[in-house]
């Protein structure tokens, strides 16, 4: 059995000054994390605040965009997709969409890599495909 | 007198479809009711305790619809379903503090007369919600969201859809002999693993109920409760606890009741083996099984294993969950089910659970409430109350 994950259009992430920082990023096709620069630890999602310190002492870097799933759920029904948490290779995990992929043989554990998908009239989104 | 407080009055609206009824109109019907339960009357009312699905700013709208005129004490914590539970906590806190004599609590709400898809419809909580940007785009729901707590507590620690299929078997076995249960069909475990996949691996029947409802409680200062001709149920241990997403920190396998059962069982000086009823938060099957780790009455990643083979079911299992059917089988009020967790506890406490479910020695019993998203960011409160 196989069941190919619906082709959707995410909704437009809403921007804001905190997260501005994040979406010019998907635009440029990387995927950014917050760096607490107090502890030196990863964080997602990014904000101009450590959630470590409560300090404003914080960079952006990018993320490789390769990671492996943490776990999974299909949303069952008419257009079936699949919503995950994938645990990046640099530690934090973050909510995404596995795509292109077939919905009944997913697992924890598979390696993916990032893929940029446009949203419906907002900044592209990442997303994950099976690597 | 043992305890700082006790829960004197306790009344669920019996309604399970409201289309006649406004949200502020069922708040009324239920706080009368727990009222009158208690004998007491509104104006012995000095504090009000409610949570977001009070219509208007706080309780200020529902205070005044309701005509409370003696209030002194005010308090509107908001933890979604486990609102109403962290209320109790909070009433005897303030009782111990000398801020009220008679405290209300309230919960009402209508999703279904109003058509909500609770747990399979994206929902925003509006503008400027950080996280939202990193999640709507994904169309999450608060079915796919509890389904990846099940798929991780699967993978880790080899839980099977059956295991979780026996929480809904034992829910609907106490269902059948509650006469306002949505659901008071006897289901097998063969019928809830072939039930419609909603979000795997959540099935159909491993989700709670959409109804319309509501329920309050009266929680007041030992001398009253003494005046009162009605069952002393003491407040003998509270706790709450709050969870989120870490920074990515993520961990799926537990629940914030790790932080509040401890903290009540810490304050009623009494273990988990002392419990002989438990009413857990149950918007999902998997909902339960981790906060039954979480309350230590297994360890964790045996929760499959410990709700399997009726477990669960009042006269046979070890841990009678449940008695009213729960929000898996009877109601799931404005989609918050602390309240009625209260509530059926109080039932047991006291005695007037129906006779088929209640259990014979009902000396300690234990209200767990979970509000919010297991999967994300939640809060969970604990009570333990005490037979007098």
């Amino acid at each position: 059995m196989a069941t190919m994950a619906f082709d959707r259009l995410p909704a437009a992430p809403q921007e804001s000054p905190d997260n501005k920082v994040y979406f010019d990023g998907c635009r440029e096709g990387k995927l950014i994390l917050g760096k607490c620069k107090d502890t030196g630890k990863l964080f997602h999602y990014p904000r101009h605040v450590s959630p470590f310190t409560l300090s404003n002492n914080v960079e952006f870097v990018a993320a490789k965009g390769t990671g492996t799933i943490y776990s999974w759920s299909v949303a069952r029904g008419k257009e079936p997709f699949c919503v995950a948490y994938v645990q990046l290779d640099e530690g934090p995990i973050m909510l995404t969409n596995i795509i292109e992929c077939d919905l009944d043989s997913l697992k924890c554990g598979q390696k993916v890599k990032v893929k940029f998908k446009d949203s419906d009239g907002g900044a592209p989104v990442p997303m994950f495909v099976l690597a | 007198m043992k305890n700082p407080a006790y829960i004197v009055g306790a009344f669920e609206h019996p309604t399970r479809k409201a289309e006649d009824k406004s949200t502020a109109q069922l708040h009324a019907e239920v706080a009368f009711g727990a009222l009158q339960d208690a004998g007491l009357s509104a104006s012995d009312i000095d504090g009000y305790f409610c949570a977001g699905d009070a219509p208007g700013m706080g309780g200020l709208s529902m205070a005044d619809y309701m005509g409370l005129t003696k209030l002194r004490h005010y308090d509107t914590t908001e933890s979604g379903g486990s609102s109403y539970v962290i209320h109790v906590g909070h009433a005897v806190e303030a009782i111990l503090q000398g801020k009220c004599n008679v405290a209300l609590i309230t919960l009402a709400g209508r999703p279904r007369a109003e058509g909500m898809q609770t747990g399979t419809a994206v929902r925003s909580f509006g503008a400027g919600v950080p996280d939202e940007s990193f999640e709507l785009p994904y169309g999450r729901t608060i079915a796919t969201m509890h389904a990846m707590v099940a798929t991780r507590h699967m993978h880790e620690f080899g839980t099977t859809s059956e295991q979780l299929a026996w929480v809904k078997v034992a829910a609907s076995h106490h269902a059948q002999h509650n006469k306002h249960a949505m659901l008071p069909k006897v289901v097998t475990v063969e019928d809830v693993v072939n039930s419609p996949m909603v979000a795997d691996p959540l099935h159909r029947l491993d989700c709670c109920v959409i109804s319309d409802g509501g329920g309050a409680l009266i929680v007041a200062r030992p001398e009253i409760a003494k005046s009162l001709n009605r069952p002393k149920v003491g407040v003998k241990g509270w706790g709450e606890g709050y969870k989120h997403q870490n920074a990515g920190g993520i961990d799926l396998t537990y629940s914030a009741a790790a932080m509040s059962g401890p903290m009540a069982f810490e304050k009623a000086k009494v273990k988990p083996s002392d419990i002989k009823y438990a009413s857990i938060y149950d918007s999902f099957t998997i909902s339960v099984v981790v906060q039954i780790e979480d309350l230590g009455f297994c360890a964790k990643g045996d929760g499959g294993k410990f709700v399997a083979d009726g477990n669960l079911i009042s006269g046979t299992g070890k841990l009678p969950f449940n008695t009213d059917g729960g929000g898996l089988c009877n109601n799931h009020p404005s989609n918050r089910g602390g309240m009625t967790k209260v509530i059926e506890a109080v039932r047991q406490s006291r005695g007037e659970a129906h006779p088929a479910v209640q259990v014979p020695d009902p000396s300690l019993v234990l209200a767990n409430g979970k509000g919010g998203n297991l999967g994300t960011r939640h809060g969970c409160g604990t009570v333990i109350l005490e037979r007098e």
